[in-house]
């Protein structure tokens, strides 16, 4: 009986990478150039800002919170990275993930000193962050300094790979070994699973969900830097709904939504499914066969979400009565 | 005004607890200082032309969260109302333009329009309450589903381009104003008493509070947890799609990249800022019109006094978290 159940988790967990590593056998085979190399360095390069605020929360999530923020705290952080680039690389990344800082550490504060709900103060935050925005940007988009070589965050390459990609890459290494080796990591999965448990058995669970929503923050701010460097411009409106796409790459990663079980990799997974099928909408308009308009991309990601949670609901309630019975 | 299963502490009842009654009626009196405080400074602010402006501004995020509320009452969440929003608001063009298929008589398609927009939402909102209460789905993902999907729907619906028309006997709904009244304010007052009324009177109301207080002893209970949850998931459907129509009656034009965009946020403030609990169990009807009213009056207040779009934001921000809390700091104690 053990091992089926095993097989369940298994295939709840990886099934999202079995799916990506099928959709693009399928795209490399249907379509010419699918993986030529400039195809795939553009997706990796474009996808490489959600893959950062994805990752930030997922971590918030595995503890059982949210963070609403992310989509209004990346479009902060551009803004002030690119007031930053007139200085010089570093300023700009300071100050972008620097405002992020900020935001997580509001969010950190409102959730675990305050113990306001995580949905309700990260939608504070959300509106106040767009709000900081606006008036450090006032009202418009702000160009980034082209002479400092800021702009290479978002559109240089090391060697053939897109920085933000290799960016992106670093960050989801360090989460991973942050998950899976550290006791901070431990804690965060214990968190999530029992949250009264975890407190008795004298882990420091606040210190924890504090770091976590810095952590989520500083990502979406990082997000934010690339956002401002590839398009040449910190954008106080940008973001919008980044939050919510982040919250599906994460459930259709496999992480549960109420916390306590997750993975960092399966996220990443999940992040590039989601991209990659708008990509595929594109080569399917190129062969000429069906001409769908851009707005299917939403209409196929939601139906997409749906199977994958109709599964995993299903693959849950069999793994609830084995357990029972 | 607002509505508990569960006795209050009668305790604390007998003496004035400052904290307890700011806690209680803090939004409300939040609102009283707004009031008088654009009395004073705001010109022009004791008209009836403010008043309407204000009205039909946050009528429309009134009217969402009068779903929003029960749903949440019931320890849910939707947030797919902008959604739905769209989609209603791009179904009814167009069948009263005659897009889809040809209607002779004005009346009669701008009749069927309306049905046709207000029954697609339903169903919308429905299928949200089928996966929350038959496949288990948490309402969060369940409802996102529909948040990612459905403004696709509308952009597809309409190959996202913008319908204008100029069919006065639908606009009536946004812009009539018999004796004076908008026509959109009736119908959220109507809306706004019927909802309290469901859920300060009815069975079906004490069956959403008993859900979201606790859905265990609930379903033991007896009560029909699912089909409540269903029945929640419908009106929330319902209520956007009424908010659609407005919206796009309002503007003259339907536009499914912008019909209902962030509603479901604005709604959940307004919910939150009124008192209504989102862990569920108890739900305040009244609570979320003074919330939504308060957040309004917030923001007029300060853009009529000249401060920026991005103040205004962050003013709105520390009221809501303030005011949760608030509430917080009452219920502890």
């Amino acid at each position: 009986m053990k091992r089926r159940v095993d097989m369940r988790v298994l295939l709840g967990t990886y099934g999202v990478v079995v799916a990506l590593v099928l959709l693009v056998a399928f795209g490399w085979w249907r379509y010419e150039n699918f993986l030529g190399m400039f195809n795939v360095m553009s997706v990796l390069r474009y996808n490489s800002m959600f893959a950062l605020v994805a990752l930030g929360m997922c971590f918030v999530i595995m503890t059982g919170g949210i963070d609403l923020s992310v989509g209004s705290t990346a479009a902060l952080g551009s803004v002030a990275a690119a007031l930053g680039s007139h200085y010089g690389i570093i300023p700009g990344i300071v100050g972008g993930v620097g405002a992020g800082l900020l935001v997580g550490t509001v969010n950190g504060t409102l959730v675990t000193r305050l113990n306001i709900m995580p949905f309700i103060a990260t939608l504070a935050t959300m509106l106040a962050a767009s709000g900081a925005a606006l008036l450090l940007a006032n009202n418009q988009s702000v160009s980034i300094s082209y002479e400092t070589g800021f702009m290479n965050l978002g559109q240089g390459n090391i060697w053939i790979l897109p920085i933000p990609a290799v960016i992106a890459a670093l960050a989801y290494v360090a989460g991973s070994v942050i998950l899976n080796f550290t006791s901070a990591g431990r804690t965060v999965l214990a968190i999530g699973g029992n949250e009264d448990a975890t407190n008795m058995m004298g882990l420091r669970t606040e210190r924890i969900k504090f770091l976590t929503y810095l952590a989520s923050g500083s990502l979406a701010g990082l997000a934010g830097v690339i956002l401002a460097a590839q398009f040449g411009a910190g954008q106080p409106i940008e973001g919008v709904g980044w939050e919510l796409f982040a919250i599906a790459a994460v459930v259709v990663g496999g992480t549960l939504l109420t916390g306590g079980m997750g993975s960092v990799g399966t996220t990443l997974a999940g992040v590039l499914l989601l991209g990659i099928l708008f990509n595929m909408l594109n080569f399917e308009n190129g062969m000429g066969w069906i001409s769908l308009s851009a707005y299917w991309q939403s209409v196929i990601r939601g139906g997409f979400l749906l199977v994958v949670v109709i599964i995993q609901a299903r693959l849950m309630s069999k793994e609830a009565k084995h357990v029972t019975s | 005004m607002s509505e508990t299963l569960s006795p209050a502490s009668a305790k604390t009842a007998r003496f004035f607890d400052p904290l307890d009654f700011l806690a209680r009626y803090g939004t409300l009196v939040a609102l009283a200082l707004l009031i008088v405080f654009n009395l004073i400074f705001t010109r022009n602010f004791a008209t009836l032309q403010t008043l309407n402006v204000n009205l039909t501004q946050v009528c429309t995020i009134v009217i969402v969260a009068i779903g929003m509320t029960m749903v949440i009452g019931t320890g849910g969440i939707d947030l797919s109302v902008g959604s739905i929003m769209a989609i209603s608001g791009a179904l009814a063009p167009l069948i009263f333009l005659g897009t889809i298929f040809p209607v002779g008589n004005i009346g009669v398609s701008v009749t069927l329009a309306i049905a046709v927009a207000l029954l697609a939402a339903t169903l919308l909102g429905l299928f949200n309450g089928w996966l929350v209460a038959k496949m288990r789905i948490q309402p969060i993902i369940a409802t996102l589903v529909l948040f990612i999907a459905g403004r696709g729907i509308a952009q597809v619906l309409t190959n996202g381009n913008l319908q204008v028309f100029r069919v006065p006997e639908f606009q009536w709904i946004g812009l009539g104003r018999p004796f004076g009244i908008p026509v959109q304010v009736m119908i959220m007052v109507v809306m706004i008493v019927v909802a309290a009324w469901i859920l300060r009177r009815t069975v079906l109301g004490r069956q959403i509070l008993a859900t979201g207080g606790n859905e265990k002893a609930a379903g033991l209970a007896g009560i029909p947890v699912d089909r409540i949850k269903l029945t929640v998931y419908g009106i929330s459907g319902f209520c956007a799609g009424v908010a659609g129509l407005v919206v796009i009656a309002i503007n003259s034009a339907s536009d499914a990249n912008l019909v209902g965009l962030g509603m479901e946020l604005d709604a959940i403030a307004a919910v939150a800022v009124g008192g209504t609990l989102l862990v569920g169990g108890k739900a305040t009807i009244i609570g979320t019109l003074i919330g939504a009213l308060t957040i309004q009056l917030v923001r007029y207040t300060l853009l009529s006094n000249g401060l920026p779009e991005g103040a205004a934001l962050m003013v709105q921000a520390a009221i809501i978290a303030g005011a949760v809390w608030l509430q917080q700091q009452g219920r502890v104690r």
